[in-house]
């Protein structure tokens, strides 16, 4: 009991921004929302919303690796790729029979991770650092995104499963619940919106126990400061690799929601684009807090896919727009930005006391 | 088939991968040399400069000279973005980055708006030769000679002129060169446009070999990214030597996997040479010279 009320505590700590009744019953109230919503919504537009929600998991990954833990990873995507790859694989050969989709799952993320363990090992213990861990992730996912567009051919297949290069895999089955009278198929409707919202519920709050843990604290130290932490004692390269890890399996999670959301994966969801978009959300709204990349990468998406319905073609160019401005005017997140706008006139009487002043 | 076409056929393929690797790195190389950020839109400048180079030649103006307004282009549009963006985050490398990358998407997209999915190339010139039962074309051979023309120019660049000295002694020391009186601003955005300079030469002499689509650039990024990531910070002791070894790897896999396994032997070989020596070559030569 006692173990579990420190475990609970640790929701809320100086690595994340809200603490106190306030910022719970806010949180309460946005989660009661968001299960109500699809109740005030048809099921097409709640199988959309789930779209946006696959996308969160890798810019939380993302926040972890670049915002925490200060380590530039530009191949994100990789792991969507290889996670979303393998999910097909497996479901594709295995069928969806007895709830093997979510060990499809499971597997796929563990792919990703694997993937992302040796990787890194061979980044970290190198003592890659700042530029050029960006740059080698990035020509990682690069070149996995050239190899998986070569493999058109007949005898690019893994059991009954074509990669069908650039075209893409599609037509394997959606996540299924097994269920008492019948399995539960989630296509994109409600059902699948409560599954990823309660997967995503459980991910953020996670990840807020994570980063106010020790593991968290030593994380931040080596961002601040890696010589600092190092001779404070801490192996940093197993703490970045961690990181390194966790961030690749959370992208890996989207890449197979990704894929069981549309039934469709595709070399160029890796490529450098793609690459881009996860930077753009996790920049744009505040890379150095979990909540702001949250509600940054949500409301970002959702701009994206209005642009997207008036102009397909300039959405991106508005994205690469806000990322440039974003860095040069507020570095910290637009969110944080507009929050110390607003409480510029209180803090100047409260003398300069904000928490969580990045 | 004699020893003698075997190993000009493997000199052949070394000196081509050899010029592609020296001229789609060099620009990065130079503006990574000098401020320690790498320039993501730098595959943005390549196809600025390749597509300059096209159009000038459609409009009539004969090849080696559109190649050249290709490059100035390209040195123009980095002046810009240096004055514009780049500038304001010297004291954040990592931001610049990401910026740069943000000038990508933008580049990259509106290319496609502005000019559509595709532009008509101009044809590979001079034909070609024969060594044995292959045919080669000579225009491959230009290639490698411009490249060690672009690397002797640099050299010339840095040692022997004022704007040389004035570059040098703003890497070794920033602020003592501004207390010197070096404008280090202005040698910050030279260098900067000299490096998007030489992307776009690198677009304009690759022009006429490949198809012109807005993604273009990251034909070239990934090998620019390796031979910079191996050869550290210093274009002569880095790039060159990275180029030269990174050439053999990509000409060996190539010639027996493929275009593609050149790229994955590229990017196995950085891995491992960043784990063995991880500020590069340039990082190991000065560190034995020191």
């Amino acid at each position: 009991m006692n173990a579990l009320t420190r475990f609970l505590r640790r929701l809320e700590g100086p690595q994340t921004l809200g603490r106190g009744p306030l910022f719970w019953a806010g949180f309460l109230v946005t989660l009661a929302a968001a299960c109500a919503y699809p109740l005030f919504s048809d099921g097409y537009t709640v199988g959309n919303t789930v779209y946006f929600f696959t996308w969160i998991f890798m810019a939380l990954g993302l926040c972890l690796i670049w915002g925490y833990g200060g380590s530039l990873s530009f191949g994100q995507t990789a792991f969507f790729g290889i996670a979303g790859y393998s999910y097909g694989i497996l479901t594709i050969n295995f069928g969806a029979a007895y709830g093997f989709t979510f060990v499809a799952l499971l597997f796929a993320v563990a792919v990703a991770a694997l993937f992302a363990a040796l990787l890194g090992y061979f980044l970290f213990f190198g003592r890659i650092s700042g530029v050029f861990l960006g740059i080698v992730t990035l020509s990682v996912t690069l070149v996995l995104e050239r190899f998986m567009a070569q493999t058109a051919g007949p005898e690019w297949r893994i059991g009954s499963a074509r990669l069908n290069g650039f075209n893409g895999m599609s037509n394997m089955p959606p996540l299924t619940l097994p269920w008492p009278g019948g399995d539960i198929v989630l296509f994109p409707d409600v059902e699948l919106y409560y599954v990823v919202l309660a997967m995503l519920v459980v991910v953020y709050l996670g990840l807020r126990i994570l980063v106010n843990s020790p593991f968290g604290n030593v994380l931040v130290a080596i961002r601040e400061n890696p010589e600092r932490a190092e001779m404070l004692g801490y192996d940093i390269r197993k703490y970045q690799l961690g990181t390194f890890v966790i961030g690749a399996a959370l992208a890996g999670l989207s890449g197979v929601l990704y894929t069981s959301w549309g039934q469709y994966i595709t070399p160029s969801s890796m490529g450098m684009t793609a690459a881009a978009l996860p930077i753009v959300w996790v920049a744009v709204g505040g890379r150095s807090d979990l909540t702001t990349t949250l509600i940054g990468t949500v409301t970002v998406l959702a701009v994206f896919q209005a642009l997207t319905i008036h102009g397909s073609q300039y959405a991106l160019v508005v994205m690469g727009v806000m990322l440039v401005l974003t860095v040069l005017l507020a570095p910290s997140g637009l969110i944080l930005a507009l929050a110390k706008l607003v409480a510029r006139p209180f803090t100047k009487r409260a003398n300069n006391n904000l928490p969580g002043d990045a | 088939m004699d020893v003698g076409t075997l190993a000009f056929s493997a000199l052949y393929q070394f000196g081509d991968a050899f010029a592609f690797l020296v001229l789609s790195a060099c620009g990065l190389a130079v503006i990574f040399g000098m401020m320690g950020v790498i320039n993501l839109a730098h595959g943005e400048f390549i196809m600025c400069g390749a597509y300059v180079t096209v159009s000038a030649a459609h409009a009539g103006l004969p090849l080696p000279l559109a190649i050249v307004l290709g490059a100035l282009v390209a040195g123009m549009v980095g002046a810009l973005v240096e004055i514009v963006v780049v500038r304001h985050l010297y004291d954040r490398p990592l931001d610049t980055i990401v910026a740069t990358w943000g000038l990508s998407l933008i580049g990259t997209q509106g290319t496609l708006i502005l000019l559509g999915s595709t532009m008509a190339g101009v044809g590979t010139p001079f034909g070609s030769f024969q060594v044995g039962a292959y045919s080669y074309s000579l225009y491959r051979l230009v290639l490698f000679v411009m490249a060690i023309v672009v690397l002797a120019g640099l050299y010339a660049l840095f040692n022997w002129t004022r704007f040389g000295v004035m570059a040098r002694a703003t890497i070794q020391v920033p602020h003592m060169a501004a207390a010197l009186g070096v404008d280090t601003r202005r040698v910050y955005s030279l260098t900067f446009a000299l490096g998007a300079g030489l992307a776009g030469l690198a677009g304009g002499l690759y022009a006429p070999t490949m198809t012109l689509v807005p993604t273009m650039g990251t034909t070239f990024i990934m090998e620019a990214f390796v031979t910079v990531v191996v050869g550290g910070a210093d274009v002569f002791l880095g790039t060159a030597p990275a180029a030269a070894l990174l050439a053999v790897v990509k000409a060996t896999m190539t010639s027996w996997y493929g275009q593609l396994f050149g790229q994955i032997g590229l990017l196995v070989a950085v891995i491992v040479v960043i784990r063995v020596l991880p500020r590069g070559i340039s990082g190991f030569l000065l560190r034995e010279r020191a």
